[in-house]
């Protein structure tokens, strides 16, 4: 006997009887689709909400928090940022081109729905080691999926990260964060507003691409018939989305949409059910003005399909013919399908039949809400008594040609310079820096951006390995002269249902919501991702931190790694020696271990270093420098590549070349440069000059051999 | 003097054009695809961008949008007209120029700054410029790579209507080819020189703080043509 058709759509049999308890009687097939949609954990965060209050939202500069489309945040001036990460990991999985595309397509969505013009995109990216072709399909794949959307639809992707581990061979992890601005009287929020207004469906024809996209192909794991989820996976239209962001963008300018919802994971459904629900009111929805690709969907397929490149508009009627007019300019089809009512039911008909009558709030707020088991992992304590075991003196130079040459730290220019990341003439800072800055035209303001995770970090200790990855993104925008603003989160993780993931999640919330409120940094928006698994292998925890940075002024030259010139001297500052081998990138390639218990961040430190940073970039240093993964050694190594110079650079031991201790910038300046950062610790480490990077009596390395190791590190993989 | 921008659905660099052009006190306004009337326009620009999507080929749809035909008007009439990236690509569809773009060397998009070499200065991008001068320029397109049947390409260089380059920093056009095309072309123009198409953005290269300044000097020889015509049409 086939499973049941809750079964089927993603349901457990307790969700399925509180259907039925709610509804008072068996749902019909397409109430069941609906609520499958809507109650699955990527639309419901089920599994997570109760513990994503623990983020703070708030700070006198947050315009809209959590819950929303995407996070606002107010520039000054008039001026509003928008910005928002969401995950494509289990389409990009399946099918890694569209799956990457689609993710592109959606995070834009998210952003020019709340009434901001998109205007960057960045993708954390995540796969297994590149010796597995499986990997480099993938890797290849995701980058021309995003590449191919992006650049096509029109807004600059300026970067993001990679990483490479054995932990994402069956399930790599694509995030995606967009940001947008706009002037404040454009804000436009997700609500149904008032009785009486119709609701438009705007963009492409609704098709059977994507049915199940949210239940159930984002939550649940892999098995071996991942190729047969493929017709789950949506198929992406750049240009029917360029068309619908410049009709969307005319329509707030002329003040024709009082509500607005894009169409993404659970479409139709979704987007009705969240506007009734967030304006307590009701919607009649008619199946029958839906304009379809093809003729015979089913009213259930039509609810729950996730075809790309749709809108739902709230208009008043008196503006219905204005808005279809407009809709006619930018050649994108438009139909009315629905209107709303009093009361807050959720009625759907097809065919001259009521199909669905629901209470609208209990698809959304009537969600279930689970407090899953949780357990430390007993596997932790032998890890944390394993750290590795470093050699007494190590080849210093053949070490750090090593970890040049490692896919994840040499240079990524075969990712980014597939991507068009100039369009909008706004970028400053371009991708191969800390993090990127961008300038908004005609004001003196600055955004900069930096996404950060660190998997093996997390998987050694969740909480410390999340705190650091804030502070490191924190100091990522602050090397640009931007104060860290606003942060988004991605939390990628294994099967929820699993204590010791469970676990890993919670711990991962508690490091991020500290750090963050150490910073100051409200956390405005985030995603999870769970059931990222293969065949019962949970993935490591992911955490990824959005991080936005924001100055005004912008420093008139911001810092670059590519400013060091001769004879100039290079300072550390930050935290002083440490020994954090843990989940280090030495630890990786050169002694291919992973063990030990990673450095605590410092909440009094961290904050400070990042406020010093910033300053310095102001005061006009001309290179600034997080030194994160594979430490002091692969952070002086890339000035000098940049730069084109040498560097003759004093350690008292060896192990401070390497280790990863957290709170550290590298600060290369003229010798009378005032590096004045109050009463952290300092120090000059070197000199720049000649050509070689040179670690004194310990070993060096020419510039120009560390180029070349650095320069085809990824490249020479992806192309053989 | 005014100049028209193109906006094709998908054009995506015509407010870059504006505001580069803006920097250089050219007046210019945005004219939709669907206009059949360029009256009053000292010239026209096509943007980069990915006109109808560039669906089938690289401007194979856009060379059938309405305003094509006052384009050709404009490029009959000796006005200036300046297609870049997807714009030049829609230039040699639409037949004002010689070739076509496909698919780069490496079948992968590029962007990135390069160099381009100016060949000569006898054409509307190129007139304040120095024959010689190697300039730092972004190009960002999956089909740059210029091809032409050869006895078109042995007539362009005989009449040097090849106006630039991609080269390297000695300004040697046989290295430091980006995409594969033929004689490193980076830009070109038509038998009478009004008509001109390059694949590398000069719009992204206007101002320093944006990492060059150097694609300054075409724009402003293409503003130079606009107000020759705007003084001959007084």
């Amino acid at each position: 006997m086939a499973p049941a058709r809750y079964v089927q759509l993603g349901m457990s049999d307790s969700e399925f009887e509180e259907v039925v308890a709610l509804l008072g009687r068996q749902p019909t097939d397409a109430e069941l689709a609906m609520y499958s949609v809507m109650w699955s954990e990527h639309c419901s965060y089920k599994s997570s909400r109760a513990w994503l209050a623990r983020f703070s939202s708030e700070a006198p500069w947050v315009v809209v928090g959590p819950g929303e489309n995407a996070g606002v945040v107010d520039l000054g001036d008039g001026w509003l940022a928008a910005l928002r990460i969401e995950s494509h990991n289990h389409p990009s999985f399946v099918e890694p081109y569209q799956g990457a595309a689609t993710g592109v397509g959606g995070i834009l969505r998210d952003i020019f729905t709340m009434g901001a013009r998109p205007i960057a995109v960045w993708d954390p990216i995540r796969f297994g080691t590149l010796d597995d072709s499986r990997n480099r399909y993938l890797l290849g794949g995701v980058v021309s999926g995003i590449a191919g959307y992006g650049n096509a639809v029109g807004v600059p992707t300026l970067g993001g990260e990679v990483e490479f581990a054995d932990g994402y061979s069956g399930n790599p992890l694509v995030n995606v964060m967009a940001l947008g601005i706009m002037k404040s009287d454009q804000l436009v929020l997700a609500s149904a507003s008032s009785p009486g207004n119709v609701a438009v469906l705007l963009g492409s024809p609704t098709g059977r691409d994507g049915i199940g996209g949210v239940s159930v192909l984002a939550s649940a794991g892999f098995d071996d018939t991942a190729g047969s989820k493929r017709p789950t996976v949506q198929i992406g239209n750049p240009f029917e989305e360029k068309k619908l962001i410049e009709a969307c963008l005319e329509l707030y300018s002329r003040r024709l949409v009082i509500g607005i919802q894009d169409l993404g994971g659970g479409g139709i459904s979704c987007a009705t059910s969240e506007c009734a629900a967030n304006a307590g009111l009701g919607i009649d929805v008619d199946l029958d003005r839906v304009h379809l690709r093809e003729n015979d969907m089913t009213p259930a397929e039509i609810l729950m399909s996730e075809s790309q490149e749709r809108m739902l508009a709230f208009v008043d009627p008196g503006d219905l013919e204005e808005v279809l007019g407009l809709a006619a300019k930018w050649e994108i089809e438009a139909s009315t399908i629905g209107t709303v009512v009093e009361g807050g039911t959720l009625q759907v008909s097809s065919d001259g039949e009521v199909v669905a009558t629901v209470p609208a709030a209990s698809l959304t707020d009537g969600a279930p809400l689970y407090r899953r088991p949780a357990r430390r992992p007993a596997s932790l304590d032998e890890s944390w008594a394993d750290p590795p075991v470093l050699p007494d003196q190590p080849d210093v130079g053949g070490a750090l040609l090593a970890m040049l040459d490692d896919p994840a730290l040499g240079d990524k220019s075969w990712i980014y310079e597939q991507y068009d990341h100039q369009l909008f003439l706004n970028t400053v800072v371009a991708p191969g820096h800390d993090g990127s800055l961008l300038r908004i035209k005609g004001t003196s303001k600055g955004l900069a951006v930096s996404t950060d995770g660190n998997g093996r970090l997390c998987s050694l200790d969740p909480r410390r390995g999340a705190a650091r990855i804030v502070y490191e993104s924190a100091l990522n925008v602050a090397v640009t002269g931007a104060r860290p603003f606003a942060m988004v989160d991605n939390l990628n993780f294994g099967n929820p249902e699993n204590p010791e993931v469970m676990w890993q999640f919670i711990e991962s919330v508690e490091g991020m919501a500290e750090a963050c409120a150490a910073l100051g940094v409200p956390v405005v928006g985030g995603n999870v991702s769970f059931y990222n698994e293969t065949g019962g292998i949970d993935i490591p925890p992911t955490p990824v931190a959005g991080m936005l940075g924001f100055c005004d002024p912008m420093p008139a030259r911001p810092p670059r790694l590519d400013a060091a010139k001769d004879a100039m001297k290079v300072w550390l500052i930050g935290s002083s020696r440490g020994a954090d081998f843990a989940a280090s990138a030495f630890a990786r390639i050169v002694l291919d271990h992973l063990g030990g218990r990673p450095a605590d961040v410092d909440h009094t430190l961290g904050p400070k270093v990042v406020a010093a940073t910033s300053h310095l970039a102001h005061a006009g240093a001309p290179v600034l420098h997080d030194v994160g993964r594979g430490g002091l050694a692969v952070a002086i190594a890339e000035i000098c590549i940049r730069s084109k110079i040498g560097v003759d650079l004093q350690v008292d031991h060896w192990t401070e070349l390497f280790e990863e201790s957290p709170h550290r910038c590298i600060v290369v300046a003229d010798p009378d440069f005032d590096v004045d950062v109050g009463d952290l610790p300092r120090r000059v480490i070197g000199y720049t000059g000649g050509d070689r990077i040179s670690f004194g009596p310990l070993g060096s390395v020419g510039v120009g051999e560390a180029a070349a190791a650095w320069r085809q590190a990824l490249a020479s993989r992806m192309t053989t | 003097m005014t100049a028209a921008i193109v906006v094709f659905p998908g054009s995506n660099c015509e407010l870059d054009v504006e505001h580069a052009l803006g920097l250089i006190g050219v007046d210019t306004e945005l004219v939709w695809h669907r206009d059949t009337d360029l009256t009053g326009f000292d010239g026209v620009v096509l943007p980069g961008g990915f006109a109808h999507g560039d669906y089938l080929r690289t401007g194979a749809i856009a060379r059938f949008s309405p305003v094509m035909a006052e384009v050709e008007r404009m490029a009959r009439e000796g006005r200036p007209v300046l297609g870049i990236c997807n714009g030049f690509q829609i230039l040699c569809e639409a037949g004002l120029l010689p070739g076509a773009l496909i698919a780069n060397r490496d079948l992968r998009f590029i962007c990135r700054p390069v160099l381009v070499v100016v060949e000569q200065t006898d054409s509307i991008l190129t007139r304040a410029a120095t024959a010689g001068q190697v300039l730092r320029i972004p190009l960002n397109s999956y089909a740059g790579n210029y091809v032409a049947p050869t006895t078109e390409m042995l007539q362009m260089e005989a009449d040097e209507r090849v106006v630039l380059r991609y080269c390297d920093a000695l300004g040697d056009t046989t290295s430091d080819n980006p995409n594969g095309s033929t004689n490193a072309v980076a830009g070109l123009t038509n038998a009478g020189g009004n008509v001109a198409g390059l694949m590398p953005h000069p719009e992204r290269a206007a101002e320093d703080i944006l990492g060059s300044a150097d694609g300054k000097i075409l724009l402003e020889s293409f503003a130079l043509s606009l107000n020759d015509r705007a003084a001959a049409s007084l």
